[in-house]
């Protein structure tokens, strides 16, 4: 899923300065299990705003709304009269499902009231954590199944950088060494050997390094 | 500070420990301050930082959680949840411009009457230094909730 985390109420309040009459607008997917902007956090988060607006002074009217996905043109219809009523949209998605609606209507401010941080799990109780940073060419066979990429500090391909300590990061102390993990892991499913192999330099083309990039199917074209 | 001013504080009390202590109180012609609203809910872990929010939202100068004893939540964990909530519904006060002294978690007994009537006085006493909320409605028509 994608993991995303709310801005700080007076950093939304200006970027909403301008404006009078806002939705909040938000997402009923990702962000609704991260729990940062979905119908519970829009509520509370428009609460926030409301008495923010008396204490400045600001007369904003805020109008809460989410719907199923914002990503997703058939979902954003059902928010169309709630933007057109709007002067501006606060959007609790995702930084793609804030565009998706920017796209929709042109004439409107949209704002992103979350900073959108990674794709990943929900590891425990409150706790998500990084998993994959869509580099477009997965690798994850090779390393079973844990991402050298994503969750080593260093993006070290060929095994560690030899710094951690007590199978912890030497960069992020709070978090596992990647390659402890990885090695464990290919021990437990008897893959060791593919540590041998050399893993030549990443061609990153495919990652966001080589552009924004696009999903074409013609199969379901129309 | 206003002298005049009478401080409104909603108290959420759980059902099995605080809001029979509210009850206690009452039943042995115990005094507190009229100032408090008692809402009962099931437990203290029913209560989520929207309903904080809300009261605030609403005009309340204060907001009273009053739950278990820790270790005796008769969900077992209920005023634990409640504990978090209220510490973080305190940073979204202090967000928005609001004290966040004006929300305050209590724990207390069933039995304990006196120590329920003592909590009321202290928040209410808190609150009235405090202040009205500055959350004050405008005179404009305002537009709330879903469209
Ligand atoms: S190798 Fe690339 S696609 Fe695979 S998990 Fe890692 S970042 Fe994601
Ligand atoms: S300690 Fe492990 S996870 Fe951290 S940078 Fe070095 S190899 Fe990568």
């Amino acid at each position: 899923m994608i993991v995303a985390e709310r801005k700080t109420i007076p950093e939304m309040v200006e970027i909403l300065k301008p404006h009078k009459k806002i939705l909040v607008l938000g997402c009923g997917t990702c962000v609704t299990v991260c729990l940062s902007g979905g119908e519970r956090e829009v509520s509370i988060i428009s609460s926030a705003l409301r008495i923010a607006s008396r204490i400045q002074g600001l007369n904003f009217e805020i109008a809460e709304l989410t719907i199923e996905r914002q990503c997703d043109n058939i979902f954003i219809e059902q928010a169309a009269e709630a933007i057109q009523k709007a002067d501006a949209v606060l959007s609790t998605a995702c930084g793609a499902g804030v565009q998706a609606i920017a796209e929709r209507y042109p004439q409107k401010p949209v704002y992103a009231g979350l900073n959108t941080t990674f794709l990943g799990i929900l590891e425990e109780r409150g706790v998500w954590t990084e998993k994959c940073a869509a580099c477009g060419a997965c690798v994850l066979h090779k390393y079973g199944g844990i991402c050298p990429i994503t969750r080593c500090a260093k993006r070290m391909m060929n095994g560690p950088c030899g710094g951690s300590r007590e199978e912890r990061c030497e960069v992020r102390k709070d978090r596992p060494c990647a390659w402890q993990l990885i090695f464990k892991r290919l021990k437990d499913i008897n893959q060791l050997e593919r540590l041998k192999e050399i893993e030549p330099a990443k061609n990153w083309n495919s990652s966001l390094s080589g552009g924004p990039r696009m999903l074409i199917r013609e199969d379901h074209k129309i | 500070m206003n002298n005049n001013f009478e401080p409104k504080i909603v108290a959420f009390c759980c059902h099995y420990c605080a809001y029979a202590a509210a009850d206690l109180a009452g039943s042995g012609r115990l005094q507190y301050p009229p100032n408090i609203r008692i809402i009962r809910s099931p437990c203290t872990g029913r209560l989520e930082i929207d309903f904080f929010m809300k009261a605030f939202e609403a005009g309340a100068d204060g907001v009273l959680v009053a739950g278990c004893e820790e270790g005796s939540c008769h969900f077992k964990e209920g005023n634990y949840l409640a504990k978090r909530r209220v510490n973080t519904t305190k940073q979204l006060l202090l967000e928005a411009g609001l004290e966040p002294e004006r929300l305050r978690m209590v724990n207390v007994s069933a039995a304990s009457s006196q120590k329920f009537v003592e909590y009321v006085r202290d928040m209410v006493e808190t609150v009235a230094k405090l202040g009205p909320t500055r959350n004050k409605k405008t005179t404009t028509k305002e537009k709330t909730g879903a469209i």
